[in-house]
C-alpha cells in the first residue's frame, strides 16, 4: 500500500486553477523531489498533504486515511528558517515544540521529551549547540535544528520545502547527506529548485506545473548526455520535456 | 534618606509603591510577549481606545477601571478578529479605533454635568491615587496572567515563535493570539493607572527591549523586564516625589535614559 495517494486531486484558488488532475503515489522510504516553476502549485500541493488547505475535488489519503488524522506521522520543515531570528529562544526549546499537540498542555516539558529532543539534535549533529540561541547559528544549521524539531515526533514522512534555499554549498551537503541517512527508515519529499543535487539523491522526481508529470530518476539518467558528470538546470528540463 | 522614610510612611505613597511593582511585574511579561509577537502597534491602539471606556463610565457612573477594560477587551476581541478576515489592513483599522476610541472619551467627558476631574491623569497617569480596590485588581491580573503563561507556555512559546508550524501540529493559533491580546488589554488598563495611557507603550516595550538583549529564552526575558520595570518604576517614583515631578512620565524618562545608557555600554563593549 503506498503511505500517499493522491487521486484526481484539483485545487483552485480564488476561481484560478492552481492544481489540475494531479494523480501520485508515494511508496514507503521513496525520496521523492518535487521541482517546478514558482507558482506552479508545489507549496499548494504539501499543504493539501499537511491537511492544511482543506480538499474540494479528489482525495489525498495518508496511510489509508484523509490527511488530518495523520498529521503526528509526518513531520514538515518550513521553507524559511531566517525569521524570528532575534527571538529569545534556546535550540533545544525550538527542538521540543516538535512535542507540542501530543498531549493536554501542562507547565512545560518533561525529562522524557527532553532527552527526546536532545536525541534528535544529536542526530542532526548539532546537540553542541542545544543551549544556544537560535539567532547565534547560521542558515544551515538552523535548517538541521528544525529538521530535529520534525524528527522529535518520530515521523514516517518528512516533508522539506526548499531546505537548502538561502545556504550555503556545505550545508546544502551536510543537509543531504542527512537526509539520506534519515531516508534509510523514513520516507522523504523534498520541494527544491536545485535539480543536480536532487538528482543524485532523490530515487522519483515530480515536475509540478498546474499537472504533475511523474519521472523516474533511473530511467531519466538513462536519458541524460553525462558529459563531465554535471549537467546544467536548462538540460535537465529539456531532457524532462522529452520524457513527457 | 529621612525624606524617603518619612514619604513611606504615607500611606498613599505605600500603595503607590505597591501598585508600581505590580504593574512592572505584569506589564513585564505580557510587555515581552507583545515585542516578540510584534503586536506593540496594537498595544497602542488598545490603550487609547480604553479611553473611550473611560468616557462612557464617567458619563454613566460606573467603576473607571470597568469601563476601561470591557472597552480595551473589545478591543482586542476586534483586532483578532480583524486579524483573521483583513490582515493587510491591520494597521488602517488599528488607527481608526485609536481614534474614535479618544474621541468618544472626550466627547462623553464634556458631556458629563459637573464632572470636573482631571482627565489628563488618564493621558498621564495617577499613581499617587491608587485605592485599595486598584491593587486587588492589579494583584489578581497579575496572578492570572502569571498561572496561564505558566500553565499554557509551551503553546504561547510555540505560536510567539512560529505560529504556522504550531497550527500545522494542531495547536489552535487563534486561541492563543486572542489571549495573549486580552491579556495584553488587561495590562494596559492597570499600566493606565500608573503612566498613563500615552506612554504606556513605553512601559510595555523599554525594559522589554533591554531583557531581549539579555536573554536567551523567553522566559528569562519576561523575568528580567518585569525586574527592569519594576527598577525604573521605583526609581521613578523616587524622582516624582523629590522634585514634584508627575510619576508616569518621570518613569519612563528613567526607562529611557536606562535604555540609552544601555545601548551605549554595549557599543563600548
Amino acid at each position: 500500500m503506498s503511505i500517499i495517494e493522491i487521486k484526481n486531486l484539483s485545487f483552485c484558488y480564488h476561481k484560478q486553477k492552481i492544481l489540475e488532475n494531479v494523480n501520485l503515489n508515494v511508496e514507503e522510504k521513496d525520496f521523492l523531489a518535487i521541482i517546478g516553476p514558482n507558482g506552479g502549485g508545489k507549496s499548494t500541493l504539501l499543504k493539501l498533504i499537511l491537511g492544511i488547505n482543506p480538499i474540494k475535488d479528489g482525495s489525498i489519503k495518508t496511510f489509508g486515511e484523509v490527511p488530518k488524522k495523520n498529521l503526528s506521522k509526518i513531520g514538515y520543515v518550513p521553507q524559511n528558517t531566517n525569521v524570528n531570528t532575534d527571538f529569545p529562544i534556546k535550540v533545544l526549546e525550538v527542538v521540543l515544540m516538535g512535542h507540542i499537540g501530543e498531549k493536554s498542555p501542562l507547565f512545560g516539558y518533561g525529562k522524557e521529551e527532553k532527552l527526546c529532543a536532545l536525541g534528535a539534535l544529536a542526530q542532526v549533529g548539532m546537540e553542541k549547540f542545544a543551549n544556544s540561541k537560535i539567532g547565534e547559528l547560521s542558515g544551515g544549521q538552523r535548517q538541521r535544528v528544525m529538521i530535529a524539531r520534525a524528527l522529535c515526533a518520530h515521523p514516517k514522512i518528512l516533508i522539506l520545502d526548499e531546505p537548502t534555499a538561502s545556504i550555503d554549498i556545505e550545508g546544502q551537503k551536510l543537509i543531504y547527506e542527512l537526509l539520506k541517512t534519515l531516508n534509510s527508515y523514513i520516507t522523504i519529499i523534498v520541494v527544491s529548485h536545485d535539480i543536480s543535487v536532487i538528482m543524485k539523491y532523490a530515487n522519483k522526481v515530480v515536475h509540478v506545473n498546474k499537472r504533475l508529470n511523474y519521472h523516474d530518476t533511473f530511467n531519466l539518467n538513462k536519458n541524460l548526455t553525462h558529459e563531465c558528470n554535471h549537467f546544467c538546470e536548462v538540460e535537465m528540463f529539456n531532457v524532462f520535456k522529452e520524457v513527457k | 534618606m529621612e525624606n524617603i522614610l518619612e514619604a513611606l510612611s504615607f500611606p498613599f505613597i505605600q500603595n503607590a509603591l505597591i501598585a508600581g511593582l505590580l504593574v512592572s511585574m505584569a506589564s513585564g511579561i505580557i510587555g515581552s510577549l507583545i515585542v516578540v509577537n510584534r503586536m506593540v502597534f496594537l498595544a497602542g491602539g488598545i490603550a487609547h481606545t480604553a479611553y473611550g471606556g473611560i468616557g462612557v463610565a464617567v458619563f454613566l457612573g460606573l467603576p473607571i477601571f470597568l469601563g476601561a477594560s470591557i472597552f480595551a477587551v473589545l478591543a482586542a476581541l476586534i483586532i483578532s478578529l480583524i486579524t483573521l478576515k483583513h490582515r493587510e489592513r491591520m494597521d488602517t483599522f488599528i488607527g481608526l479605533m485609536w481614534a474614535v476610541g479618544m474621541a468618544v472619551g472626550v466627547v462623553l467627558i464634556d458631556l458629563t454635568p459637573g464632572y470636573n476631574a482631571d482627565f489628563m491623569s488618564y493621558l498621564f497617569g495617577s499613581i499617587l491615587a491608587v485605592s485599595q480596590n486598584d491593587i486587588y485588581f492589579m494583584a489578581g491580573l497579575l496572578a492570572t496572567i502569571v498561572f496561564i503563561i505558566t500553565f499554557w507556555y509551551r503553546d504561547i512559546l510555540a505560536v510567539s515563535y512560529d505560529s504556522e508550524y504550531a497550527n500545522l501540529r494542531g495547536i489552535n493559533v487563534r486561541f492563543f493570539y486572542t489571549l495573549i491580546l486580552i491579556l495584553s488589554a488587561l495590562t494596559v488598563v492597570v499600566a493606565i493607572k500608573v503612566v498613563g495611557l500615552i506612554l504606556v507603550i513605553a512601559l510595555l516595550t523599554i525594559p522589554v527591549y533591554i531583557a531581549e538583549k539579555l536573554s536567551n529564552t523567553l522566559y528569562t526575558m519576561m523575568i528580567l523586564s518585569g525586574l527592569f520595570s519594576s527598577i525604573f518604576t521605583l526609581i521613578g517614583l523616587w524622582f516624582s516625589y523629590e522634585y514634584d515631578i508627575a510619576s508616569g512620565a518621570s518613569i519612563i524618562l528613567i526607562s529611557a535614559l536606562s535604555l540609552f545608557l544601555f545601548l551605549a555600554f554595549n557599543k563600548i563593549k
